[in-house]
């Protein structure tokens, strides 16, 4: 950006809206790791540092045979759904940036309508539907649902991706004696990879955090993901709040989303296709 | 190695547009062929075809004898560099032109060893591992020409490959692609929309026009006997010189005087019309000071007086500029190639303007009027309408090719 290397005014005020924003954002954050860190006496004190700190609220969710089923379970699921979307998102969008075919606008449109649909809406006739064929609490019935929402957005910011590759390129591989697979696979993906990835961390975010149809679509420690086990806790006691270990085991749902995306980060490296035409 | 024949091959999209009609080339093994043309004439659209980029509406493409319509580019074995180069970024240098014989399955010490000897010809070896981005176009350009030859294949297809070069690397590089033709001995079709490019660089040249093939032949067949007004016009630089003329009783009545006959002229001009509206062609190799021009060669031309307008001096020869006055010549061609080059959106562009060449030892100066000699032996006379050269072979003495090799 000019902006930020301009005069040092200009500098400082954009330094001063990063670090409100940043603040804006983060202050829940630290906050929920305030508390995770807090006793149970403690916790309802208002201070931001814990005046007496503990480890029982980790040790506590990790007693419990469900949220450890259910990290499980979050991980297998998330990473299955987005593999799959990722997969599937790469080739429609493809076909969609490249190749000119009947129903083409249609296709677009009602893949639109599926990310603008209200979710909730779809929960009952889902609930009913799973348990109709079997998929009700099972990985496979949490898996499809995700991968339907997902791919519009998977698509989408493919399909953007996808038409930044120069098309001589493509013809490049068919003259040097590829077969359209794999110039897909050999040029067309590893050019697109940043878009990939891109997609891959936001699909992953949001089967990650889904709790709608995990609550809705589980019931048993057998599918349920994290997030639905983190609303099943239960306190000490029949009265007590597990506010503790909530906040604890909300702790550890953000640590693989950092990690995933700071793994991934390294990949999404912008103007990676510089070399490949004239200029 | 291989021939490759276009058999009445045209091409037409599903709107309807034909943007190849009914062309036939036979390009012998191991020749270096150009096409040329300007913008929109369906030399890449005939290259495309030839790739397989593009279907066969019609007609039928032979390599080596097969037959490829329903062939996909891969199975063709040929290689193509493209105007951009399309190098794929993500890979070294050794990578890209690695990338065939990787697909092909050729094994490892095999592709080292090709991808090496290929580097050396291009003068790439210390470039081998870095990536397309940190090159410059020159290396870019010797980059996508290696990745063509390492698998040797049966031809080479060439699109614009020195287009996005600057004019100084662009002579070198043509200099280059054509020793390396020549060591490999690999048929080259080669599509350019820079006539000195075609005339240096190929054996023959495959002039076209609105997806028409205007004519075949060598370079210096097409400068000597155009078939037409639009090849006469398009080859050579600077362009050959027009001009209205009516032929009455021998002589040519032309805004410059009257310009008698040769012989050879009229013989082959014979059964033409006793009078009538042609358009004379004129190189500007063939005007010559008058004042220097042997007294014995003065009976073969005429003289006419005009004002230098400019005077270029290129050290090796002066160019002289004349204004014509009165009518121009008037053309279905002439008005094609004014628009491709363009001047005919410049008011008082290139039309009306006679180009001469004289020799450098010329004491014609800028504003002053000069006599100068024009060979009438070398003169091409064209029919206005439909824009055929009427005496197509004279001075040369083989006839015009237009479609037999």
């Amino acid at each position: 950006m000019a902006t930020t290397t301009g005069d040092p005014r200009t500098r400082v005020w954009w330094g001063v809206a990063g670090l409100v924003v940043v603040l804006y954002a983060l202050v829940p954050v630290l906050w929920i790791l305030s508390l995770s860190f807090k006793t149970t006496d403690t916790i309802t004190d208002g201070n931001f540092i814990p005046r007496s700190w503990t480890l029982d609220n980790y040790a506590q969710i990790f007693s419990l045979d469900i949220f450890t089923s259910a990290l499980v379970n979050s991980i297998g699921i998330a990473i299955i759904s987005t593999v799959l979307a990722v997969v599937i998102g790469t080739m429609a969008a493809y076909a969609i940036a490249r190749l000119d075919f009947p129903g083409k606008k249609v296709l677009v449109g009602v893949s639109l309508l599926i990310a603008m649909f209200p979710q909730i809406s779809l929960v009952s006739p889902l609930f009913d539907i799973e348990r109709a064929v079997g998929l009700f609490d099972t990985w496979p019935g949490l898996i499809l649902p995700y991968i339907t929402f997902a791919l519009p957005l998977a698509i989408y910011t493919l399909s953007a991706f996808f038409r930044e590759i120069p098309w001589e390129l493509e013809k490049a591989a068919k003259m040097d004696g590829a077969t359209p697979l794999q110039a897909f696979r050999s040029v067309i993906v590893p050019l697109a990879a940043p878009g990939v990835f891109t997609t891959a961390i936001l699909v992953f975010i949001f089967c990650w955090n889904d709790f709608l149809f995990a609550i809705s679509l589980t019931s048993t420690p057998r599918s349920q993901t994290a997030t639905v086990a983190i609303a099943n806790f239960t306190g000490a006691s029949q009265f007590a709040e597990p506010t503790g270990s909530i906040a604890a085991a909300a702790v550890l749902l953000t640590i693989p989303i950092i990690i995933f995306v700071l793994l991934f980060q390294r990949r999404i490296v912008a103007g990676l296709t510089s070399g490949a035409v004239k200029g | 190695m291989a021939d490759i024949v276009l058999d009445h091959i045209t091409k037409r999209y599903p709107d309807g547009t034909v943007a190849a009609d009914d062309i036939n080339i036979e390009i012998a093994d191991g020749e270096f062929i150009i096409l040329v043309g300007p913008s929109g004439c369906g030399k890449s659209t005939a290259l495309n075809m030839i790739a397989g980029l593009e279907d066969i509406s019609e007609g039928e493409l032979r390599i080596g004898g097969e037959r490829m319509n329903e062939r996909a580019p891969k199975d063709r074995d040929i290689a193509m560099v493209f105007q951009s180069y399309a190098l794929y970024p993500h890979m070294t240098v050794r990578e890209n032109m690695g990338f065939p014989l990787k697909i092909a399955k050729v094994d490892k010490a095999e592709i080292n060893r090709k991808v090496e000897e290929a580097a050396k010809i291009l003068d790439l070896t210390q470039h081998l591992d870095r990536k397309p981005a940190n090159m410059s176009g020159g290396q870019r350009q010797r980059v996508a020409m290696g990745r063509a030859i390492v698998r040797s294949p049966k031809a080479f297809l060439m699109d614009e490959p020195l287009s996005n070069l600057d004019a100084k690397l662009r002579v070198q590089m043509r200099t280059m692609v054509s020793k390396l033709q020549q060591r490999l001995e690999t048929t080259t079709v080669y599509v350019t929309h820079d006539q000195t490019e075609a005339m240096t660089l190929g054996d023959r040249i495959v002039v076209m026009r609105g997806g028409h093939v205007q004519q075949i032949g060598s370079p210096q067949t097409l400068y000597d006997t155009p078939a037409n007004l639009f090849v006469a016009g398009f080859i050579g630089s600077p362009a050959m010189n027009f001009l209205p003329a009516k032929l009455e009783g021998g002589t040519f009545r032309t805004p410059l005087g009257d310009l008698a006959l040769t012989d050879e002229v009229r013989r082959t001009l014979e059964g033409a019309d006793a009078q009538r509206d042609v358009i004379v062609g004129i190189r500007p190799e063939h005007f010559e000071d008058a004042s220097l021009v042997e007294d014995h060669q003065r009976a073969r031309g005429s003289v006419f007086t005009a004002q230098v307008d400019v005077l270029e001096s290129m050290g090796s020869d002066k160019f002289a500029y004349f204004s014509m006055e009165g009518e121009q010549a008037m053309s279905a061609d002439l008005a094609d190639l004014a628009a491709d080059a363009g001047t005919a959106d410049v008011p008082g562009g290139d039309s009306g303007t006679l180009v001469t060449r004289l020799s450098a030892t010329s004491g014609v100066r800028e504003g002053v009027r000069a006599e100068v000699w024009v060979d009438t032996g070398k003169i091409q006379v064209f029919d206005p309408s439909s824009g055929k050269n009427l005496t197509a072979g004279v001075g040369v003495g083989h006839p015009v090719t237009t479609d037999s090799v």
